[in-house]
Order: C-alpha cells, then structure tokens, then sequence
C-alpha cells in the first residue's frame, strides 16, 4: 500500500450483511414458533439457489468466485425472498423466484453494489404476476404440521385451496369490502367485529404480528449497530400511519387501523430490511426520507385499492426508479455552504 | 468558563497510538555526516541559491532566499562546508528530486551573527520581510509562508486567532510534547502573533486526549497574565486538528473551500509555528530544527528536535528500528506520505517519521464493489458524498465529479478508512484532481498556442503590408526621380510620343527596382559565395589560373558531361 490512510477500520461488506443476517433471526424465530419449521426449510433452499446462481454468474462474468460468494449478500436476497414468499410455496417456486433475483436482477446488472431494483422484491413482483394463486396461499398460525409444510413445499400435496387463506391484510379488505356491500351477510359490521375472526391477533393477523415485532427488535438492533440510519424506517412508519390515520379517522368502519397496516404483512420487513438497501435505495438523508415516505403511500394505496394482498414490492420498484432523481436533487450542502 | 464548542460533519476515531511516544521528554540529535537541505521546503516560489561548493556556512546563514510574492527562505542548520548544491531526492512519494544544498558539518555547530528585531516598534511589513527571511513557515504540515498569512485581512483587524494544538493524527506528538515543555515561549510567539494580527481573542485547540498539554498551556497563560487567551480542550475526534474544522469546532465558522479565513475574522496557525515565530523575533534564530515523532515500528518511539536536512535514518537510528522495517512514512497513518527510501532528508513539513512494517500497517483486503452504504459521506468531514464522487471518478467524469464538489475534498481519508468495501476513495479524488489540473494546463498551453499562432499571422500581415507600404513608396520615390529625369529631358522628345511615353508609367518603375535588385543580387553572390579553390596554396592557384588560361586558348568552352569524374 503506497497511499495513506495506512490504517482501516475492521469493516467489510461480509460484516455488514452478516448483521442483517443476525437482524433477521428474531423474527425467523417468530416465524417458527407460530407458523412451524418450514419456513427453514425455504430459507434453505433459497440459500442454496442463490449461491448456485451466484457461483454460475461468476464463472460466466470471469469475477472472483470465493470472494464474492462470501460477502452474503446473495443469503440475504435469499433470505428476504424466502420470508416474503408464503412459507408452503412449493420448492421450485422459491428456487425459480430466488434465480431471477440472484441471476437477472443482480448479475445482469453488473452484480454487487450494481443493481438498480431490489432483487428480492423484484422476485417477488414476478412471481405474484407469473403464479398469483401459489402466491396468495398463506396458512394460518398453527394450522400446518412440519410434514404437511414438507408435502405442499417438495409437492406431495397440492390442494392448499382448501387449507389456506388470504393473508389478515387481504381478509379484512375483502370482508371490509363485502361489508360495504348491502348484499353481503357482513353488512353492517364494523372493522372490530370483522377482525374478531380466528386469523386475527391483537393488531394485525394473529402470529404475523409477531413476526413483525422480531423484525422491528432486529431492525432497531441495526441501526443501533449504525448499519442503517432512522431515516427510512422512521419515514416508512410515519408515513404509513399517517395515511392509515387519515382515512381511518375519517371513517373507522371503513377502514383499518394505523396500527393494523403497521403491524400487518411486510410492513416492518419492509422498514428495516428491505427499502434500506443500500444499493437500490436513496443515499441522502433527505433523500432517504422521501423515498421512504413514497413507498409507504404506495404501499397503503395498493393494500387498500389494489388487487394484491401487499403492496411493499411494487411500492420498493416504483420508488427504486426515483431514486437517482431523488439522490440527485437532495444532495446536502458542503462544508462552507451552507446556510445556518 | 465552559465555551461553547461546535461540531463538524463526521470524522473518524482511529487508535491513536500516541502515549507510546510521550513517556520521555524531547532529545537532541547528534550531528549527522552531512546534511541535505532542500530548497524548496514550503509553499510557494522556490528560493534561489545563495551559496556555492565549498563556501563555508554559519548556522542560521541564509542559503536559500526567498523568490516571489509567495517564498520563504531556507538556512544552513549547522555550520560546516557547502559540499554541493544539486538536485537531490525530496521526501516525497514520487521520488522526484529538487535543488538542494549538501552540507559537511565542521562539528562545532557555531551560529552566524543573529539580528533580532522588536516586533512591537517594527512596521509591519518589516516585520513580515523578517519572518519570510528568518525561514517560518506553517509546522502543522501545510508549510504554508507564516508572514503571508500574518495579515489582518480585509478589516484591519481580526475577531479570533485560532492556535491549532489539536494534534487529531495517530502516532503524532510533536506539538503535545512542544506544549508540554515549551508552553511559555510558544505563548510568546502568539502573544507577537496577536499583536501582529490585531486579534481581539485567541483560542488554543487542543484534543482531550493531551490533557497535560492543556494543562501547561493553561499553567503558562496563568504565570504570563495575558488576558484573551484561552487553552480549550476540544473532543478528540479525526480531523479535529484540520485548520478548517478546528476554526468550526473553536467558532463555528465554516471556511468554505477557496475563502481566506480572515474574511471570516479568523486565522489559524499550529504551535509550532507559534514556537518558531518566538524563536525568531526573541533570538533572531531562523527556522533550521523542529520537533519531530518518531514512531510506529521502533523500539522506543519517542521525539526529537530535527535540524532540517539531516537524513531520516540518522534519526531513527536512535529510536531501535525493528528488523522488519519496509517503509519510512512523512506524517501519520491517515495523510502521510510514503518515502522513497530511508535516507530522505527531514523537512520543515516532518512532523513525524512513521516507521512502518507490513505487519503494522497490513495491504488492505481486496477491494469490492460499492454499495452505495453511505459510510463515507457519514465519515466525511467535508459534508461530501465520496462515494458519488468515486462514480465519476471511476467513469472519468470529472466535470460531475467537480460538481459535487470534488475540490472540497481535504483528502483527510476518513472515507478510505471507514470504507466496508476497501475502496482507496482518497486515490480516486487524488487522481480526478491531478486529472483535471492536467487538463486544465493543457487547455491553457493550448490556449496560448493558439493566442501564439494567431499572433504569428497577424505579425505576418502586419509585416506583408509594411513591405508593400514600403516598396510603394520607394516606388513613389523611383517614380519621382524618374519624372525628375523625364522633366530634364528635351520638350521635343514628349512631343514626339506623347501617345507611347505620357509619363514614367508604374511598370517602368517596377522593372528599375526589379534591375536594380538583380544587380545587388549578382554583386552579393559574387562576392559571398566562395569557390572551393579559395583556400588553396598561391602556388597550387597560380597552377589553377595558367590551366585555366590553357583552356581558353586551346578550345571554345565546351560542355563538360555532367558526372565525370575527372571534370
């Protein structure tokens, strides 16, 4: 080394994602404990495509395999597709969905630090489009044993229709939905009573809401570590609740709760580990703010007036467009310039 | 009594690294074989020579003298006899050399007459003139003149001096040391500083982690009784002691890049400076030693006062350099430079002769992608986004580059430092920088190309149609003299052809000047062109000139055949 600074701190992009890694693990273990160990099994075998998929990119692109390999950040794609997806998603699903984030997302672009979306969400918005029934079928908590996951997840069993539901997100849209309607047998009930049923827990969808607070002890821990900064999930919330308020304020039977969108579907995964991508994310302060803002009024608009159970992923596309304009013109004054 | 301090953007807190060197007190040098003074040590004009081999030299004797506006000169630091005065390798990473006085110490280390001068009763510009001869430059590594900063600026008079003892660089003790045992005769030299600038207040920075330098700092300000001064001892954090963020933690003034800080009613200098300015005016002595750190991979790290230009080795000698020494760094871990071999002179700008190792100073791991994570712009103490300015740097971009402000960049390398993915950011905005520069030079030297190119067809021009003014009225003239003639000539003549000579026609004028020319021609010709029997014996011509005579006798002068050889 010829060129000062002659010293470094220990840190490497191999740390920083064994962080988010570790970040996840209490809300894996949520998962686990409510929804039971198949979601392990997917988290294994989107682990696996992604370092398969990694490793044939590399050779092809001529990088440094064992280099980049190690730098986990294809496991953590790997992981986000994995929790994202529902847990009884057979294997080929989860390894189709893993490739293209892994292989055409991030490789084709340029591999790490190079790509302009989001592979796990990327992944995600395929795949709804490509397999949206495979893709809606969530179990409720406690409703599958560990062999029944094992069948529906390597293809045993395929009549899930009749043993899974709609997430809690989409259930009480729909019934919120049908509520409104004279002819339903819910009209007239209001938005407590709807979520008085057996997939529904204090806040959001029973269990769920759970995994969602591992996901924000483990999303608190990181930007305790400085891994990532208050700005987009405090942005995220805040904009989330109050758009969720608005409405809600505005007609309480209508629809749900601020603390139900917070506590539901990927909200928090969405917070703290996916829209704080580094890579596909905004990189300003400022920047940060607005486009974690944005995504979270796309996400209330597509729970709420869309026709997807969440809207997280499109809303992390949509605002991973913005983001060179959004960087572009919220770059902070320099030291000398600025006006205090 | 607690002064509201300010905060700068980012920073990093690198180990310092710097009780090692602080446990024993500051120690002299035995004189060195020879010693090797560059010229050229500070910014700005380099100093001509003033003395030539074999001179015998004082110490304290000008040898350098200060050249232009901006120069400072450079002293013999022992007396001795000049051995040489020829380029020399420089302690800089390029190697590259630089004129330099080569001086045999004659062991008795006898000082010159020594003029010194009374900073209260001297003008002021007098006073500058003393201190850019008497050598002072800046000590905290910039090597900026000392007298070209020693002026009030704009208003007459200036709201705070700021005394930079921050120190923030690993491994450096040299200015905590200074404070410690010099406290009392640096605060001389700022109390002249003060008076010079006429500043209302002066604030010493210095970090947390020298507290008994603050202390003496505070012992000495107490015993003096000046009033206005203040040791404040500020949060040790890198690059507390950059001059621009120590004015922004001291007053909370940003110098924004290419400013003078006394628009702004602040000036900065480091203690050493202050230390050298006292010695100056108190003894007339010129700058010819500093203290310097030595450390990193030696036995006993420890300081030393460095007479400039005695070679580096000489001096780490003392300190027990461990076996697996592979590099010698000018400065510390974050800014210094490498140096090209060990026997590199000691300059104004050492601070510290880093000793370095592969094992204390490790290659970094192998650089990977960015991430884009933002831990540089975190880090950066300028409020910069290195890592956008590392986009256009890579892709050459240098116009986007320098619109993020490329050239506030202080080259502090908190960014390469804190950098997950071991990117030498600090190397890329090093390169875009000198890129641009080159670029600039070439625009400029083809710019004066072309202002040359175009001026050498206007002197073209300009000279074509001097010329033809002139030939036109010396034709003029030649028309006159010939209508002169014709005038003189009978009336009958023009009677005779009025129709075929009215006048002297321009033609006519023309062929006599042309004639005219033709004949000079000729006569120039015979008279320059030398034949090649011209430097012949008289008796080897006189043959010539009978042959030649035979010849026109014998026959009609026939063509010889061209290329024979005996014609």
């Amino acid at each position: 080394m010829n060129n000062s600074p002659f010293v470094r701190k220990p840190a490497s992009v191999q740390s920083v994602m064994l962080q988010v890694l570790l970040a996840l693990v209490p809300g894996i273990a949520a998962y686990v404990w409510f929804f039971g160990a198949g979601i392990l099994v997917q988290l294994l075998i989107a682990s696996a495509a992604a370092l398969a998929g990694e490793a044939a990119m590399l050779a092809i692109r001529g990088k440094p395999k064992a280099l980049f390999l190690t730098d986990l950040s294809a496991i953590v794609t790997a992981w986000l597709i994995a929790l994202t997806f529902p847990p009884i998603v057979p294997w080929w699903l989860t390894v189709t969905g893993t490739l293209l984030a892994v292989v055409v997302v991030k490789q084709l672009y340029g591999g790490l630090g190079q790509n302009p979306f989001n592979p796990a969400m990327a992944a995600f918005c395929l795949m709804i489009v490509a397999y949206p029934a495979l893709m809606s079928q969530w179990p409720a908590a406690g409703q599958l044993d560990f062999g029944t996951q094992l069948k529906l997840i390597f293809g045993g069993l395929r009549e899930v229709d009749a043993i899974t539901g709609a997430t809690p997100l989409d259930a009480l849209r729909t019934a919120l939905r049908s509520a409104a309607s004279p002819d339903s047998q819910l009209h007239g009930l209001r938005t407590g009573q709807l979520m008085d049923g057996p997939a529904f827990g204090l806040l959001g969808g029973k269990g769920s809401e759970w995994i969602a607070l591992g996901y924000l002890v483990g999303g608190l821990w990181l930007i305790q570590r400085r891994i990532i900064t208050w700005h987009i999930p405090a942005a995220f919330c805040a904009a989330l609740f109050v758009c969720a308020g608005l409405l809600w304020g505005m007609r309480p039977d209508g629809f749900a709760s601020p603390l139900f969108h917070l506590a539901s579907g990927g909200a928090m995964l969405g917070a703290f580990f996916i829209l704080t991508d580094p890579v596909s994310g905004a990189t300003t302060p400022r920047g940060k703010l607005l486009f974690a803002a944005g995504a979270a009024i796309l996400t209330y608009v597509i729970r709420v007036f869309g026709a997807y159970p969440d809207g997280i992923a499109f809303a992390t596309l949509l605002m991973n467009i913005l983001v060179p304009l959004i960087d572009m013109n919220t770059q902070a004054p320099v030291f000398g310039h600025k006006k205090d | 009594m607690l002064r509201k301090l300010f905060k700068f953007h980012g920073g990093v807190k690198p180990h310092t690294n710097k009780t090692q060197s602080t446990t024993a007190p500051i120690a002299a040098v035995p004189l060195p074989e020879r010693l090797a003074i560059p010229l050229h040590q500070a910014v700005g004009g380099h100093p001509r020579p003033l003395v030539a081999p074999g001179d015998r030299v004082f110490k304290g004797q000008r040898i350098g003298g200060a050249d232009g506006s901006l120069s400072s000169a450079v002293h013999a630091s022992t007396s001795g006899i000049v051995r040489d005065v020829a380029p020399a390798i420089m302690p800089h990473t390029s190697g590259l050399t630089t004129l330099s006085v080569v001086i045999e110490p004659d062991g008795e280390d006898a000082w010159g007459e020594l003029e010194k001068i009374n900073y209260r009763s001297t003008p002021p510009d007098e006073l500058r003139d003393y201190l850019r001869d008497a050598g002072v430059v800046g000590l905290g590594g910039a090597v900026f003149p000392s007298y070209a900063k020693l002026k009030p600026g704009k208003n007459g008079a200036l709201k705070t001096l700021v005394i930079n003892g921050a120190e923030c660089e690993p491994f450096i003790t040299c200015d905590d040391l200074l404070m410690r045992e010099r406290a009392a005769d640096m605060l001389k030299g700022i109390v002249a500083m003060r008076h010079m600038l006429h500043a209302e207040e002066v604030l010493i920075g210095i970090e947390d982690n020298k507290p008994e330098a603050v202390a003496a700092v505070r012992a000495a300000i107490a015993a003096s009784g000046e009033k206005g001064i203040e040791a404040v001892a500020i949060p040790t954090r890198y690059p507390a002691g950059g001059a621009k963020q120590l004015i922004r933690v001291l007053t909370g003034i940003e110098v924004p890049h290419g400013r003078r800080s006394t628009d702004f009613g602040v000036q900065c200098f480091n203690v050493g400076t202050a230390y050298s300015i006292f010695e100056a005016l108190e003894h007339g002595r010129p700058l010819i030693s500093r203290v310097v750190t030595v450390a990193g991979n030696v036995a006993a790290p420890r300081n030393y006062d460095v007479l400039i230009g005695t070679p580096m080795d000489h001096v780490v000698r003392l300190a027990g350099p461990r076996a697996d020494t592979d590099r010698y760094i000018m400065g510390g871990p974050m800014m210094g430079v490498r140096l090209p071999g060990f026997d590199v002179p000691v300059v104004k700008a050492t601070n510290c002769i880093l000793v370095g190792s592969p094992a204390l100073f490790p290659p970094p791991p192998p650089e990977m992608p960015c991430i884009r994570c933002g831990e540089c712009a975190k880090a950066c103490p300028a409020d910069l986004a290195p890592f956008e300015m590392y986009w256009f740097s890579r892709s050459k971009n240098f116009g986007k580059a320098q619109e993020y402000h490329l050239f506030d960049c202080i080259e502090c390398g908190c960014c390469s430092f804190v950098c997950p993915s071991h990117i030498p950011l600090v190397d890329y905005f090093r390169f875009s920088k000198s890129e641009i520069w080159a670029r600039e030079r070439e625009k400029d030297s083809a710019d004066s190309a072309r202002d040359r190119f175009e001026f050498k067809n206007f002197r073209q021009e300009r000279e074509k149609q001097e010329k033809a003014d002139k030939l036109a009225a010396k034709a003029a003239a030649t028309r006159e003299k010939v209508a002169g003639d014709t005038a003189a000539a009978p009336a009958a003549a023009e009677a005779d052809a009025p129709a075929a000579k009215p006048k002297p026609s321009a033609d006519d004028a023309k062929r006599a000047l042309i004639e005219a020319a033709m004949e000079k021609a000729r006569q120039q010709k015979a008279q320059v062109a030398p034949k090649n029997t011209d430097n012949l014996a008289p008796e080897v011509q006189a043959n010539i000139a009978a042959v030649d005579a035979r010849r026109e006798t014998a026959a009609p002068p026939a063509k010889p055949a061209a290329g024979k050889p005996d014609a």
